[in-house]
């Protein structure tokens, strides 16, 4: 490839973003959507050109910019379908801001741009130390879109969430340093063949897991994501459990798993039993809330938990699996908040007691908040339906426990999402106000029209998303394999009857015969 | 060496000594009104001994390096880089200064005249390889700090803060003279090379001791805990372009004489002296984290976090490589930019009527107020947080570096899980100005020089800081190395 796409995707926001920071509020809009468009555009560039069996790492770019580490991007098929996340969220989440956002909006714009940057870049750096610069400088960005355009408790919420994921990720450098030191390279494709010593191991994976549980997030380290996503804008909500918590999957995926195999088996019971613990605690709290946003956010926590469980299968369809899940959540999250967003314009409110009834009032905002809730619960025929199987079928062949529990969590899924869904859109128009509400307009049909097809699109043709990284989950699958799990509900073989079940033994039988 | 090469390698310090001499004159038969010329003549010859400095480095850096006048006075690359970010440090500091103090109308010319005579204090500082040399270095920029930092004659605050730094200041003097007697009692010269070879052949416990005082006196000058007390006080209460100063220059001056000091006399005995740096370098971080949190003056916080800041630079020592030395002058010209533009911010941050705004109530909601100052501040608090992609995670990723290579990855490991503790306060800053409705609207005028100092600050600071680093790099390896030549 002679055109550094990858490049050029993080300089058109970056520098939409410097030119945002100067402009007025409608100029900016403008910039700021015109530039996510770009970007997309480029985004769908990238995938028509990824060459599916190809090279594992496309697109390369390498510079010495600086000392210590390297300018160096690259994606892979894993990177590649995150990268399209990123980009077809982040239009979105501009016109999600479009009215709602009427104070400094230059500079919200501005933090939105860059959130584009760092996330591309995350998602694309081959040096261990560049992807660090990414991961780590989106707390900025995030933080003053949480502190200054957030709701009333921002100020808590923001704080939380900048030295929660800064106290994670800061052991993660010291590790990243040791390693560095260790291999003599800074570069991921070859870090991911290295083999360190098992006893370096469990440091390491230990260091890296507090980072990435914190993002993904994972129970009990999960508590700053209640509160971020319920003070955020919509629109921030839609970015942080769209993209960001995103992070920490992708870390397993990236660093975890392929750099320490040997710790990451040792240490699986570890990441199964905080997941299962997720999965029931939080979905149950999910039942018991007031606030539309908080129990989205504590379902995210759950469907979290669904891919920590299938990347730690170990097999092709755990780790198939769990990427679908992260992509299907991607979409389906961002939507849900989106349609809280859409309600919370109107009435300024996210409690659900103040609404009722809205299939009356607004029968297409009520179709469509049905297809994500359906999408979330895991309904066959969208998104979430493939990535919670296979992830799940991924898991089975490792631990038919952990698949019960598991599979209890959806059951509660359903529970939670179908009593959202009949206390805001069904039943009686409890309130006037509510019930005065209008039907989506143009901007909202242009926000979740998309999304809805996406998510259908993933559900009745997942072929189109799986075959990019099949070719990466196959090398990963065949990098873990020596260490991978016994299968707990194979069938075995016993020791075979020397007989038939019907046989009867001749001799019994002959005296009778000879009458 | 004859004397002409003598001459040649003091020559920035003779050319400093010269113009100071003769400005001091100047100022004594022209009075006040000639201030500003003063200091104009004062910056224009530290930008001449900063040329003069960077033709050395580039002399030493293949390979020329020399001792003047015996072996009391070296120029490696070591000395001159850090030479070369004494002057720049102090060249901002006297761009910064006038304005202030000539709205209570208390600017003289003694001002440029004393940092002159500072500047060349602390050049001998970093160059000495003899304890004489160092102590002569050392006092004589001392000196001109406490008459510095009692500028505001008219402020009570002011003369308290200097007060308080001569009497402390002077204790620590004489605990680093009681600590050299007994280094050279026990090994029966000053000179850094014999002091060496002597504690080779024979340490033995007084030389310890000797050891120990020197580095308990030095730490003092760097406000280092467990002896940091003066600092906040004396940050508060000197004029702010003083405290501007000390917070930058001398503690460059200090880090080097440090480090020299660390590696070239006492660098056979490291065993001996790295408990003490490990335990001085996490007591600042912590101390200086904790500190900050509960303060409402602004100079009082960045005073705890300049102690912090002195903690991640003990670090680097703690190392005791090669790459530890050369960690240690890249953070410090990275906090030497960091200090500058923060202090250029406070010093901007006045209203119409000339009050100093120094709480945190005061610049509440300052994004709206002045974005441009806002965001200035933003960056330069993040850069200190060392958050990515500013370049403040660029010096404190060096010096983490270096302590995971020399293999003291607990040191590192809590090291920087206490800088966590660090980020909430400059968090805290951003929270002030940026989620905070503004209590007033007027704007802030201030001259074009600290609009200039802090823009620069904010460029080194930014992510294109990043491209400096290849090159700085490269000077502060060779630096490093310059120190190892002994050995």
């Amino acid at each position: 490839m002679e055109l550094p796409i990858l490049s050029i995707m993080l300089a058109v926001p970056l520098v939409a973003a410097i030119a945002c920071l100067f402009l007025p509020g409608s100029t900016a809009r403008m910039v700021a959507l015109a530039a996510t468009l770009i970007d997309l555009a480029l985004g769908i560039m990238l995938w028509l050109n990824f060459d599916i069996g190809g090279a594992q790492w496309q697109f390369t770019e390498r510079a010495a910019l600086f000392a210590g580490f390297q300018y160096a991007l690259g994606i892979d098929g894993i990177a590649l379908l995150l990268i399209m996340l990123s980009v077809f969220l982040m239009p979105i989440c501009i016109l999600a801001s479009w009215d709602s956002i009427t104070r400094r909006v230059g500079e919200y714009m501005a933090a939105f741009l860059l959130m584009e940057v760092l996330m591309i870049g995350v998602f694309a750096a081959q040096d261990l130390f560049l992807f660090y610069i990414f991961f780590e400088a989106g707390l900025i960005p995030m933080y003053l879109i949480i502190g200054v355009w957030g709701g009333d408790n921002r100020i808590y919420a923001s704080y939380k969430f900048f030295l929660y994921t800064l106290l994670g990720s800061v052991l993660m450098l010291i590790a990243m340093l040791w390693m560095a030191n260790a291999a003599g390279t800074t570069d991921i494709p070859t870090l991911m063949q290295y083999d360190f010593p098992a006893g370096a191991q469990i440091w390491l994976w230990l260091a890296f897991f507090a980072s990435f549980a914190v993002k993904m997030p994972m129970w009990p380290v999960h508590t700053w994501l209640p509160d971020a996503h319920v003070q955020a804008p919509t629109a921030g909500s839609v970015i942080l459990a769209g993209v960001l918590l995103k992070l920490g999957g992708y870390g397993f995926i990236r660093f975890s798993l392929p750099m320490f195999p040997d710790a990451s088996a040792e240490l699986a019971w570890l990441v199964f039993a905080l997941s299962m613990i997720a999965v029931i605690y939080t979905s149950l709290v999910a039942l018991v809330q007031a606030d539309m946003k908080k129990l989205i956010a504590y379902s995210s926590v759950a469907h979290m938990a669904i891919v920590t469980v299938g990347l730690f299968a170990f097999n092709a369809q755990g780790l198939e699996g769990a990427m679908m899940v992260m992509l299907g959540h991607g979409l389906v999250s961002g939507a849900l908040f989106l349609c809280v967003g859409v309600i919370y314009d109107r009435l300024h409110t996210r409690e659900i007691a103040r609404y009722g009834g809205l299939s009356i009032n607004m029968p297409r905002y009520a179709l469509l908040f049905l297809l994500f809730t359906m999408a979330s619960i895991g309904l066959p025929g969208t998104s979430n339906f493939v990535g919670e199987f296979l992830a799940l079928a991924g898991i089975y062949e490792v631990s038919t426990f952990v698949t019960l529990v598991c599979t209890t969590g959806i059951i509660l899924g359903a529970a939670y999402m179908l009593f959202l869904y009949r206390r805001v859109a069904f039943g009686e128009q409890r309130n006037a106000d509510a019930a005065r509400m209008p039907d989506l307009n143009l901007r909202e049909w242009a926000m979740l029209g998309p999304l809805a097809a996406a998510v259908l699109w993933m559900g009745i043709y997942p072929e189109s998303f799986l075959a990019p990284m099949r070719g990466d989950i196959a090398m990963l699958e065949a990098r873990l394999a020596p260490v991978a799990p016994q299968y707990d509900s194979a069938l075995t073989a016993g020791t075979p009857r020397e007989h038939a079940a019907n046989y009867v033994a001749a001799e019994e039988h002959g005296p009778e015969g000879a009458h | 060496m004859g004397y002409a090469n003598s001459l040649y390698l003091t020559g920035a310090e003779i050319g400093l000594s010269l113009t100071g001499l003769v400005l001091l004159l100047v100022t004594a038969w022209t009075g006040r009104g000639a201030a500003r010329a003063i200091t104009i003549a004062a910056v224009a010859a530290l930008f001449g001994a900063l040329i003069f400095t960077g033709v050395l480095l580039d002399e030493t850096m293949t390979g020329l390096a020399g001792r003047a006048f015996g072996d009391l006075f070296t120029v490696d690359a070591f000395s001159s880089l850090a030479k070369i970010l004494i002057y720049v440090a102090t060249i901002g500091c006297l761009i910064l200064a006038p304005h202030y103090f000539e709205r209570h109308g208390e600017y003289r010319g003694e001002y440029p005249v004393l940092i002159l005579f500072n500047a060349v204090g602390m050049g001998m500082m970093v160059s000495a390889t003899n304890l004489m040399t160092l102590y002569i270095g050392l006092e004589m920029s001392s000196l001109a700090s406490y008459v510095l930092a009692s500028f505001a004659r008219s402020d009570t605050r002011s003369s308290e803060a200097g007060l308080k730094y001569f009497v402390l200041g002077g204790l620590a003097s004489g605990i680093i003279l009681y600590g050299i007697s007994l280094v050279y009692g026990f090994s029966g010269t000053t000179s850094y090379d014999g002091i060496r070879l002597a504690f080779a052949a024979q340490f033995t416990t007084g030389a310890v001791f000797g050891m120990v005082f020197v580095l308990a006196g030095l730490a003092f000058k760097i406000s280092a805990v467990p002896f940091h007390m003066w600092t906040p006080d004396v940050y508060e209460g000197a004029p702010t372009p003083v405290t501007t100063f000390f917070a930058s220059a001398p503690k460059v001056a200090a880090v080097a004489m440090l480090v020299r000091i660390a590696f070239e006399p006492f660098g056979g005995e490291t065993g001996g002296w790295q408990q003490i740096v490990v335990f001085a370098a996490l007591a600042s971080i912590v101390v200086g984290a904790l500190g900050a949190i509960g303060q409402q003056s602004l100079k009082r916080l960045l005073a705890y976090s300049s102690i912090n800041n002195v903690g991640f630079i003990l670090i680097g020592l703690a190392a005791a490589t090669l790459e530890g030395a050369s960690a240690v002058l890249t953070y410090l010209a990275i906090y030497v930019f960091m200090t500058l533009g923060s202090f250029a911010a406070l010093l901007i941050l006045r209203d119409p009527e000339g009050d100093k705004l120094t709480t945190f109530a005061d610049i509440a909601g300052l994004a709206t107020r002045s974005p441009a100052l806002a965001w200035s501040l933003l960056f330069l608090m993040f850069s200190l947080a060392g958050i990515p992609p500013l370049l403040g995670f660029y010096a404190k990723f060096v010096i983490f570096q270096a302590a995971v290579e020399a293999d003291m990855i607990a040191l590192a490991a809590i090291g920087i899980a206490a800088s966590v503790i660090g980020a909430f306060y400059y968090i805290k800053f951003v929270k002030v100005m940026f989620f905070d409705d503004a209590v007033d609207t007027r704007r802030f005028h201030a001259p074009a020089g600290h609009w200039a100092v802090l823009a620069i600050c904010v460029i080194v600071n930014s992510p294109l800081g990043y491209l400096l680093t290849p090159w700085f790099g490269r000077m502060a390896d060779a630096a490093g190395l310059s120190l190892f030549a002994f050995a």
